[in-house]
């Protein structure tokens, strides 16, 4: 097959489907986003799968017109695990949320990031339970007002990429519903071999809407996002301030960038294979710190069903399968047409 | 009957004529090893030709405390010259390896019944742990049975000691000892065991050595000692079967043996998603090391995980295997509804213990019939095939595979503890009389257009790989459309594809076998109906009775849902429906339900298999 022959356009990708989320829903440009990039990743629709749980964001496989499977709430990484073991062929996309990959399918998630199985894993971050109607969900922050937390949330949320580094997971990034480098962020994940985590934070209007206005509004955009790039220095608000890796105290913090002298005042440089320095982005605290986007942390190790296929077949390697002799397997004696009588 | 207990003389005891079966028990502390006693006890009596049955009878802690009543282990084999179906009601001799076990099990041993206990262990720490006050060995308290003690503790030293191991080490030895004096009983080769032992410590001879002395020493004291009376050797001749070339199987092997068979027979690679938990465990230690059959075996991080991967498999084009005992099939059964709705092949093993929760996790019992036909939200049909017999056991995962396939539905293939962990003689099969069940996966649109829930003459829709050119299309657990498979809540809709399911599984009766009378006439005054691992103890009591001139039939059904089809017209020729079941009467319900019938319940709940004298005295009480 070659590649180039048929991987289309992003009209190729959609499929004959209405799309059904509330008007002006994050998810519309994520979709979209997802539907201009799979154009350029080089794979077929027939071989790539969509598998997602439930929720507001897994309704996503039936947009695409590619394999999709809409399953069951927060076993979405199961589900993914063995259909990638049973053909590791196809290019695997799990689409999940915040409540459907964090609460009710936290124990998969982290398993399927620690055997690191080869697939993308797109987390539509909202802070809340949009299709029950506006429950708040594990990432919502302290004291979000919802319909089952009337005078407020009191637990503290998890942070989706800090609970996947420490899952084991060897690709970690984030990336805005409507910012233009999502596509760039959702190629390098599919580039990565094994298990790629992204963190795409998403409006929900009607439920928690410009609950990531502080750092995704154009107006707040320059201070409040860090876009990483591999070997370049963690520069935001217009290349004026920087990160710097303060070493008596081993934490970044925020230094002021005079006339584009970072070198001078020891802004950090962005290594993705540095899983310390990862650490310490992922739980960076927003607002005394910008958002980190991109891609922070990549390091490939190989991956889970790769590491079942080698040693199915080496284990296999020299034996003829034979039912007949493998049910006659053990001690076995012969009964002759008479019975043994003494 | 009369309270005063006769005293077995010697001269009665010795005057017994050769039995056809024995029951014997070992019975000793969880370290003793006793379950790997029986065991090769088991392969020895299988090569010697006899028919047999067994139970392991252990407990759920690993360890125990030593000594203790909870930490016994027990084994349990029934031979014979004749045809054995039941681990046997009472032992007819019963090997105490401490006070604790003898305590656990003399109560079943029957009356003159033979006690071989080791002395060495009565100590009066033991005594106490055991709740003794005295030394029953001493005090005459076991006098309706025949009574040998000798010290097996030390004369397994003596045996072993000089090959130079440690009191500790030296101490394992024992079940070996005991295992040589069992063999010496029953006149036995010891030849398979000692080649056993030393494959099972080829790494460690010294320790193959000292178990093959015991072993021998245990033989030879059986052989030189004047023990007197009871402890003579008998000579059980090898049961009249059919001819052919037989192994010992469990449960565990069978079904696993046979969902590998399955899997071949339907040209497909198999996928295990399991997760540890008694006694279904087996299944995934079996499948795991048999890749060279395309046999790939995940350890799930949990239950739900070990389904949904089996799921995903199947989605792929793999058969989806998953296996568990009641809290894990609860655990499984939101997934098992969208495998019905996504109408994906899957097997589901259920290997039954006690419950409700964790319950009895190594106690056997039926209970789970209502959660494997019933229990799902919404209206979830699902085919259920329960085995009878470890040897069942085989031919039921083919059956569980073919429906699978065949019908593109989960199916739960019902199996409990004593299945899974009991041995019987098994004829190998001749795998050139399985007709294979080749899986055809749709490659391409038929003429008038693909779409994923057309349907065939038995209700099936297509499996499609993804992968396949053409064919992209998505599923999911929302109602979907007739045909298309697009997402669509009409109400309409909702009714056609919910009877479409139903009728698709209640469909399958017509491509399953009709259920015959497994033993007696096709009417007549009482039928006894069971399913699973009943059928051994309703069989012997069935033909026992039979044999007394009772007008009795047995009816053991497989296929539990759809039942079979002639079913309710052979019930309706019995006057009386008895049926006994190790739960508190599911399978009574069910037929009640379905046929109109009066059923009667026989119940028994006690984590024990019936025994054939309470299966008889309820024909007994039908028939009065």
């Amino acid at each position: 097959m070659n590649e180039m022959t048929k991987i289309g356009t992003a009209k190729d990708w959609e499929s004959d489907q209405e799309v059904r989320w509330c008007p002006g829903c994050g998810d519309y440009a994520i979709l979209k986003a997802v539907q201009r990039t799979m154009p350029e990743l080089g794979v077929r629709p027939e071989d790539t799968v969509f598998i997602s749980g439930i929720g507001c964001s897994s309704r996503f496989p039936y947009y695409m017109e590619t394999y999709g499977f809409h399953t069951i709430h927060g076993r979405a990484p199961a589900i993914a695990t063995g259909v990638k073991l049973a053909n590791p062929d196809l290019d695997v996309w799990i689409i999940t949320g915040d409540g459907d990959a964090l609460s009710i399918g936290g124990n998969h998630t982290m398993h399927l990031l620690r055997r690191n199985l080869d697939c993308q894993i797109l987390l539509f971050n909202n802070e809340i339970y949009g299709l029950t109607k506006g429950q708040y969900s594990p990432t919502s922050r302290i004291g979000t007002r919802s319909p089952s937390t009337p005078f407020g949330s009191v637990d503290r949320p998890a942070s989706p990429c800090a609970f996947a580094l420490g899952s084991g997971a060897r690709f970690v990034a984030r990336g805005i519903d409507v910012n233009k480098k999502l596509p760039e962020v959702l190629k390098a994940a599919h580039a990565h071999k094994g298990a790629a985590f992204i963190e795409i934070f998403q409006n929900c209007i009607v439920y928690n809407d410009d609950v990531f206005a502080p750092f995704t509004d154009k107006a707040n955009a320059a201070e409040g996002q860090l876009w990483l790039e591999h070997g370049q220095p963690m520069l935001f608000a217009g290349g004026s301030k920087g990160l710097r890796l303060n070493l008596d105290h081993l934490h970044l913090e925020i230094v002021d960038v005079v006339d584009g002298d970072w070198q001078s005042v020891g802004v950090q440089i962005h290594d993705i294979a540095n899983r310390s320095v990862a650490h310490m982005l992922v739980e960076l605290p927003f607002g005394a710190f910008p958002m980190a986007l991109g891609v922070l942390y990549e390091d490939p190790r190989p991956s889970f069903e790769q590491a079942v296929i080698a040693q199915n077949r080496q284990i296999a390697e020299g034996k003829i399968p034979d039912l007949q002799k493998l049910v006659a397997k053990g001690q076995t004696w012969q009964v002759e047409k008479q019975p043994r009588v003494e | 009957m009369a309270s005063a207990v006769h005293e077995v003389t010697p001269e009665e005891a010795s005057s017994h004529p050769e039995p056809e079966a024995v029951v014997v028990r070992f019975a000793g502390d969880s370290g003793d090893g006793m379950q790997l006693t029986g065991g090769q006890f088991t392969l020895s009596t299988a090569l010697a030709g006899n028919d047999l049955a067994t139970f392991p009878d252990f407990p759920a802690e690993i360890r125990a405390p030593q000594g203790t009543t909870f930490g016994v282990s027990a084994f349990q084999i029934n031979f014979g010259s004749t045809s054995i179906e039941t681990a046997g009601d009472a032992p007819d001799v019963l090997i105490a390896m401490n006070p604790a076990a003898l305590k656990m099990s003399v109560g079943v041993l029957k009356p003159g019944g033979l006690i071989i206990a080791d002395e060495g262990e009565f100590s009066a720490r033991n005594l106490a742990k055991a709740g003794y006050d005295a030394n029953p060995l001493e005090d005459g308290s076991l006098a309706k049975w025949q009574l040998v003690h000798f010290n097996i503790s030390q004369l397994t030293l003596d045996a072993v000691k000089p090959l130079g191991l440690g009191n500790k080490e030296a101490l394992r030895c024992k079940n070996m000892w005991t295992l040589g004096l069992a063999l010496w009983m029953f006149d036995r080769d010891r030849k398979p065991i000692v080649d056993w032992l030393n494959a099972k410590f080829a790494k460690a001879p010294e320790l193959a050595e000292a178990n093959i002395a015991a072993l021998n020493a245990g033989h030879a004291y059986g052989e030189t000692a004047e023990i007197g009376g009871p402890m003579k050797q008998h000579h059980i001749a090898a049961a009249p079967v059919e001819p052919g070339l037989y192994r010992t199987v469990t449960g565990a092997e069978s079904i696993s043996l046979g969902l590998v068979a399955g899997a071949q027979l339907a040209s497909l690679s198999m996928f295990f998603g399991g997760y540890p938990i008694t006694p279904a465990s087996a299944i995934l230690h079996h499948l795991s090391r048999l890749k060279e059959y395309g046999v790939t075996t995940f350890q799930a991080e949990d239950e739900i995980a070990a389904i949904a991967s089996a799921i995903g498999a199947s989605y792929a084009g793999s058969l989806g295997v998953t296996s568990s005992s009641g809290p894990g099939i609860a655990l499984k059964t939101e997934a098992i509804g969208l495998a019905i709705m996504t109408e994906l092949p899957l097997v589901i093993v259920n290997s039954q213990r006690g419950g409700p929760s964790t319950g009895l996790p190594t106690k056997t019992e039926q209970s789970d019939l209502y959660q494997a036909v019933y229990g799902r939200n919404g209206d979830a049909p699902m085919p259920v095939i329960a085995a009878c017999s470890p040897a069942d056991a085989f031919d039921c995962a083919i059956e569980a595979v073919r429906l699978a396939v065949q019908f593109m539905t989960p199916v739960m293939l019902l199996t409990d503890g004593y299945i899974a962990n009991a041995a019987e003689p098994w004829k190998v099969p001749d795998m050139a009389g399985y007709k294979p069940f080749p899986v055809e996966f749709l490659k391409e649109a038929p003429a008038d257009g693909f779409k994923p829930y057309a349907r065939d003459d038995k209700l099936k829709r297509p499996w499609v790989k993804p992968g396949t050119d053409g064919l992209t299309h998505r599923i999911g657990g929302i109602e979907k459309a007739v045909d298309t498979g697009h997402i669509d809540y009409a109400p309409a809709n909702h009714q056609a594809m919910t009877e479409i399911r139903r009728d698709k599984v209640l469909g399958i009766a017509n491509h399953v076998p009709e259920q015959e009378v497994t033993l007696g006439e096709a009417e007549g005054k009482l039928v006894i109906v069971g399913w699973g691992s009943t059928f051994g103890p309703i069989h012997q009591a069935v033909r026992r009775q039979r044999a007394k001139g009772k007008d009795v039939a047995h009816i053991h059904i497989r296929h539990i849902w759809p039942l079979p089809r002639n079913l309710g017209g052979l019930l309706g020729g019995y006057e009386k429906i008895l049926v006994p079941e190790m739960n508190t009467g599911q399978l009574k319900t069910v037929l009640r339900d379905q046929y109109l019938v009066d059923a009667q319940p026989l119940n028994k709940i006690s984590g024990q298999p019936f025994r054939i004298a309470e299966i008889e005295a309820a024909i007994e009480e039908a028939l009065a």
